[in-house]
């Protein structure tokens, strides 16, 4: 029965020094103690996150590289296929206007020609005219220097109109 | 035989139901720790929690006994 | 001997033992052998105004403590030396004009005139009062032992961390460090909640270290059975912290469950709330007997099977008698740890209940 009757005595001292260890150890131990913790996990929290943080913008910044890289790349691509384009088509506008300026030479080639043989002819007519009316002359004159000549040769010609 | 023989038996008897209780929570803790390792430690924590409740009801027989 | 008998005796020991610690020796105690198994086992477990350490040549080495005792004349104080290791109630020391003796140490105060102490059949003496006792006794002073021991680990521990890097703990804080987790994670924010548990972590440390290191000291035979924290008052003492620390950080919605718990019929609340009421007190109640009694059923374990020594008056019983109480004593070391722990744990889930919001009960 003494065993389980708590004392008042030691019940008093008991609380005190509870009281007194609670106090005590609260200001000078646990606050500090805790604190410490606290702030050490904090950091390596932190650094945790941080160590995140860099990675993800380790990895934003090797995607934005990417990106620009294949901007670059298309970009050449574009220009090579524009410096393409352009070469073709000024190879086939070179060719068509050679083939315009040939085309047209030749036209003006055969006009100067047709020109030419046309002046030409028209020379041709006008001398073998005059050579034709000389020899004329010259047939009529000496024909119509001999009288009987002269008949016959009217003769024939009104035989030609009969005819005609 | 006295009181005292007597109430201690009582005592006797109380640990006797204690022990089966402390028991049955230590083979269950044991069978769901085996089926659950990875959550042994929060298994151990209520494993004895419950063992101290049970405790408790064989410890006011033995405090029972001591009374008298 | 084979394992069977060896679990048979183990077995019988136990029962015996646990059951009541008198129970086992009592049938054995004879007058004539001058050993009283029950009385050296109370004397140990029970409290003393002297810090008896060895007895010596029939004269008992001890260190005195002083006495404190609130009569009605006011404090009286004088150290335990003066009783001349007197336990009987035959020596009287004289103070103030009052007489005082020490009888299975407790000290009265004997009514003018008389000699010798009388006891009626309820053991009340009949000529003599018991003032109030503030005395220093060993479990008193064994308490702030630890306390300075506790002041010593942590504000060393403390200082520590105050050192260049505080990020790295060294020496001692290193060891204390772990169970300071051990508490936070295991105990404290499980039980009580992530929000609210910075508030009793201090509460919950001091006593888990104050019990364990106590308990611990308990099991030191030089100390000779201080067995502070196997001391029905000094445990009724931190459960009532425990039980005013829960009244006082209980919310409203903690005091609604107890008078008038919502979610039940009329009729169910009324029956309910006395019940409530009652769980309030018994609560710190088996705080209370629970670490009292384990450690006290510890000690008395181990005194009973060294008594059994001096019992059978045998060398031959020794052996086993010391196999048995290291066996004991092993498994007590472990107790320790898991009474205190057991102690702060169940003050959490008190604290936590009583601070838990609505909807997560």
């Amino acid at each position: 029965m003494d065993l389980i009757t708590p004392g008042l005595g030691l019940v008093f001292w008991s609380i005190i020094t509870f009281l007194f260890l609670l106090i005590v150890l609260k200001k000078f131990a646990w606050k500090p103690i805790l604190g410490a913790i606290d702030e050490r996990e904090n950091g390596i929290k932190n650094a945790l996150e941080a160590a995140d943080k860099a990675r993800l913008e380790m990895e934003n910044l090797k995607a934005d590289n990417e990106r620009i890289l294949n901007e670059a790349r298309a970009e050449r691509e574009a220009m090579l296929k524009d410096a393409r384009e352009i070469k073709n088509k000024m190879v086939s506008d070179a060719k068509e206007e050679a083939q315009e300026q040939a085309t047209k030479m030749i036209t003006q080639a055969q006009e100067a020609i047709e020109n030419e043989k046309r002046s030409a002819m028209a020379e041709l007519k006008n001398h073998v005219a005059s050579l034709s009316i000389e020899i004329a002359e010259k047939v009529v004159r000496e024909e119509l220097s001999n009288k009987g000549r002269q008949l016959e040769l009217v003769e024939s010609m009104l035989g030609d109109a009969k005819l005609n | 035989m006295t009181i005292t023989g007597i109430a201690a038996i009582g005592a006797g008897i109380a640990v006797i139901g204690a022990g089966m209780g402390i028991g049955k929570i230590g083979e269950s803790a044991m069978n769901a720790m085996a089926r659950q390792p990875e959550i042994q430690g929060k298994l151990q924590t209520s494993a004895l929690i419950l063992a101290a409740f049970v405790e408790a009801v064989a410890l006011f027989g033995v405090v029972a006994s001591l009374i008298v | 001997m084979t394992l069977n008998t060896l679990r048979a005796v183990l077995f019988l020991v136990f029962s015996l033992a646990i059951a009541n610690p008198g129970f086992a020796v009592q049938e054995n105690d004879s007058e004539d052998n001058g050993f009283n198994a029950k009385e050296m086992i109370m004397h140990h477990v029970k409290d003393a105004h002297e810090f008896h350490i060895v007895e010596w040549n029939n004269k008992p080495i001890s260190i005195p403590l002083p006495i404190i005792l609130y009569t009605d004349n006011g404090l009286v104080t004088f150290m335990s030396s003066e009783f001349h290791h007197d336990d009987s109630g035959t020596q009287i020391v004289e103070k103030n004009g009052d007489r005082f003796v020490k009888y299975h140490e407790k000290i009265y105060q004997l009514n003018a005139g008389v000699d010798t102490l009388t006891f009626d059949e309820e053991d009340h003496p009949t000529n003599a009062v018991l003032p109030l006792d503030f005395s220093i006794t060993r479990n008193v002073f064994m308490m702030w032992v630890t306390m300075l021991l506790l002041f010593i680990i942590f504000i060393t521990s403390a200082r520590k961390y105050k050192k260049a890097n505080k990020f790295v703990p060294s020496g001692i804080a290193s060891f204390m460090e772990p169970l300071v987790i051990f508490i936070r994670d295991e105990v404290a924010i499980p039980m009580i909640g992530e929000n609210k548990y910075r508030k009793f972590m201090p509460f919950l440390l001091s006593v888990f270290f104050f019990i364990w290191i106590n308990n611990i000291f308990g099991l030191i035979p030089v100390l000779n059975g201080a067995n502070v924290s196997g001391n029905i008052a000094f445990t009724l003492s931190l459960a009532l912290f425990t039980f005013f620390i829960t009244m006082f950080s209980g919310n409203k919605n903690y005091w609604k469950h107890i008078f008038w718990m919502p979610g039940v019929p009329v009729p169910m609340k009324i029956f309910l709330a006395p019940i409530e009421i009652i769980g309030m007190f018994v609560k710190p109640f088996s705080l209370t007997i629970r670490l009292f009694a384990n450690i006290t059923a510890g000690h008395i374990i181990i005194l009973s099977l060294m008594s059994l020594i001096f019992i059978f008056k045998s060398v031959f019983i020794a052996p086993v008698s010391v196999g048995f109480s290291l066996f004991i004593l092993i498994i007590e070391i472990v107790v320790t740890a898991i009474q205190a722990y057991i102690f702060t744990v169940l003050s959490a889930l008190y604290i936590g209940s009583a601070t838990a919001e609505e909807d997560n009960h």
